[in-house]
């Protein structure tokens, strides 16, 4: 390894930054016997840039020059900037070193597209082979799928790789021919379709064969970006949700569009990313995810985006105030999920603590319920207390929205130093 | 009121929690012989380690609820917490008098608490896998210091064997001195510190560091300066996730390494 490698890393970092994935979790894959490392099956953030960011995955781009021209991409061909190329060997060698010395738990393997699809794909193809076979290395592997590349390379990288990733992007096709024309739906689904179902026949095939190999097995993932065009959170989510369901998903990741190409007239100027909306769609995901919410529920067409000021799940109490309130000693898992301030852990503590003992507002705060929003929601073992029926919804948010804000004698500006000589 | 003087191993508070119910007692603190002060109007109880006793209140908790129960037990110890000796005691207490089976019965006091401080020791012990930084030496020994605020690196030696399987590696908590070698093929406890290592910072000296070790550094605190999008910034989020304390053992933070590449 060569001093000068530092300039070829700080580029390509910066080539690949702009990726949110960066999750090391749902792979399980042992130590086989004196090997080195092992992906571990909640995955590991092992550090954190100033931007709140973990830092899980070494995350690289094998080359940042690319034959495309997509208007949101900081590697575009009509990009000036500095392009770098890694030989196979020097990726292979960063990860082993860094991950000997617990800096990362594995590779996240992109690349621009050279030439064409299949020649991108076999290098990287061939980097996650070298570290299986050569280096003997257990630890995370999460390649970008390059879109129309071959079925048999696919193959391969799933076999080596624990995450398969196509990135869409853009959340309806008219708008992602706008401003990716080299790129469609149809050159994006069509690699995540067979993905999709090389895992399934791969799970049919450990069925049968025990020691089959495992084919990407933390599933696949995508990203979409949010902010570039004026998609609505109704057709992000929609979209999301159409993914999860039909192509299995295991996540899909919402990235705040970066003005990277402020030339670009396609584009809306921004001064900075939205990083609000960003955070209300990864809870609109959540719900959908874990808190057993249909998607129409959170955004529908008379709703078609996401309240920046409050949560999605308050939100939708707010909008169904007959839901409420909801007795905790009686309301199944589903209905008290729905409470705005419980979360999933809190819900399953709830169910196991009451068959004891009749909960009252201690317990729950105890538990871990915020009750600075769940307590107009709820009656428990305690006297009656104003809910938001009686109160009325807009209030509830009223009185819930100027709690978060500091009080206004609290605000800097709110005392002067008074001068000893007023001048009149 | 009584007080009972253990000898601060986990053998020795189950004994003395044994003696508690076996004499009928409520003891009101029950202390380390390390922390003992002497006490005019207290009545004391020496406690005698005995292993007997030990697996008694073991078997019994275990059979009142289960094995899983008994390492959450055990992980509240690792704590250290000054109070945590009486928190064990009401919980164990707790377990030997219910009828059924309490380990989920939310609505206790105990029961919270000790699923509370069960879940920091365990963050804690997260944090030490996520933030242990090695330092390769000329003799290929990869070396890491850490003092993590509860006594969490026992249970991160598991992990760390199977993934470093075939290199040999140092993990010395500097708070408590002491640490884990493992030698390609066990795992050892040693006790020594080497006095080439920096305690403070958890450096090991530079002139038995491996000869790409810095390189390494620069190369790794390179690529976290870049990877950063600097119109995101957050710090307060930063902070959040990564604590000051945690800085020392960071390459990435270590803003020495910065300047001397260009």
């Amino acid at each position: 390894m060569k001093p000068e490698t530092i300039n070829k890393l700080k580029i390509s970092a910066n080539a690949a930054k702009y990726d949110v994935s960066c999750a090391s979790s749902g792979s399980n894959r042992p130590n086989s016997g004196k090997g080195l490392g092992n992906a571990s099956p909640w995955g590991i953030c092992h550090s954190f840039t100033e931007d709140g960011r973990c830092i899980s995955l070494l995350k690289l781009m094998l080359t940042n020059y690319c034959i495309y021209d997509c208007a949101y991409c900081v590697n575009r061909k009509s990009n000036d900037i500095q392009r770098t190329t890694f030989s196979v060997k020097e990726v292979v060698e960063l990860t082993i070193e860094f991950y000997r010395r617990n800096y990362i738990e594995g590779l996240f393997l992109s690349s621009g597209v050279i030439k064409n699809p299949d020649y991108t794909m076999e290098r990287m193809v061939s980097v996650a082979k070298d570290l299986r076979l050569k280096q003997n290395y257990n630890g995370y592997i999460h390649l970008k799928s390059i879109p129309g590349s071959s079925d048999e390379l696919q193959q391969q990288a799933g076999l080596y790789a624990d995450r398969l990733s196509v990135n869409i992007e853009i959340a309806s096709e008219s708008n992602l021919k706008m401003i990716a024309p080299d790129k469609s739906f149809a050159s994006i689904l069509n690699p995540m379709n067979t993905i999709k179902n090389k895992i399934i026949e791969n799970k049919e095939e450990r069925r049968k064969f025990r020691h089959a190999p495992r084919f990407s097995p933390a599933g696949q993932s995508t990203q979409l970006i949010v902010g570039a065009t004026p998609d609505s959170d109704q057709r992000i989510l929609n979209l999301a949700g159409n993914l999860y369901n039909s192509k299995n998903l295991k996540r899909v990741y919402y990235s705040g569009y970066v003005p990277v190409n402020n030339y670009d007239k396609r584009l809306p100027a921004l001064n900075e990313p939205p990083l609000k909306r960003e955070n209300r769609l990864y809870q609109a995901d959540w719900l959908f995810r874990f808190y057993h919410f249909s998607i129409n529920e959170i955004v529908n067409d008379d709703h078609p985006d996401l309240d920046l000021e409050i949560d999605p799940k308050l939100s939708y109490a707010l909008r169904n105030p007959w839901l409420f309130p909801v007795d905790i000693n009686k309301a199944n898992y589903e209905t008290i999920l729905r409470v705005p301030g419980i979360g999933v852990l809190s819900a399953k503590k709830i169910i196991l603590g009451r068959r004891y003992s009749k909960l009252n507002l201690s317990n729950l705060k105890k538990i871990g319920v915020v009750l600075k929003r769940a307590k107009y929601f709820i009656t428990c073992n305690e006297l009656k207390a104003p809910t938001i029926n009686e109160l009325l919804p807009e209030n509830v948010k009223k009185i819930l929205l100027s709690e978060n804000k500091p009080l206004k004698q609290f605000k800097k500006s709110f005392y002067k130093q008074l001068s000893l000589f007023p001048v009149n | 009121m009584n007080l009972f003087i253990y000898d601060q191993t986990f053998e020795g508070l189950l004994t003395a929690i044994h003696d508690a119910i076996d004499l009928n007692i409520k003891p009101d603190k029950i202390i380390s012989i390390k922390y003992f002060q002497d006490d005019l109007f207290a009545t004391k109880y020496d406690i005698i380690t005995d292993s007997d006793k030990f697996d008694k209140i073991w078997n019994q908790v275990k059979e009142k609820s289960n094995e899983q129960n008994c390492q959450r037990i055990f992980k509240t110890f690792l704590s250290e917490l000054s109070e945590i000796e009486m928190i064990i005691y009401n919980y164990i207490k707790l377990i030997i008098d219910t009828p059924y089976n309490v380990e989920v019965n939310f609505s206790e006091d105990s029961v919270i608490k000790i699923n509370n401080i069960q879940k920091k020791v365990g963050r804690e012990a997260q944090r030490v896998l996520m933030f242990v930084r090695f330092q390769k030496t000329v003799d290929d020994i990869y070396y890491a210091s850490f003092d993590p605020k509860y006594n969490v690196i026992p249970l991160t030696v598991a992990h760390f064997r199977n993934r470093f399987a075939d290199q040999k590696w140092v993990i010395f908590d500097t708070r408590r001195k002491f640490g884990y070698y493992y030698d390609l093929k066990n795992v050892r406890e040693i006790t020594i510190g080497n006095q080439k290592v920096n305690f403070e910072s958890g450096k090991v000296d530079n002139d038995v560091l491996h000869v790409s070790e810095k390189l390494f550094q620069k190369l790794w605190k390179g690529y976290y300066d870049t990877i950063n999008i600097k119109e995101r910034k957050n710090i307060k989020v930063h902070m959040q996730f990564l604590p000051k304390r945690f800085w020392k053992y960071l390459p990435e933070k270590d803003f020495k390494n910065t300047f001397v590449m260009n």
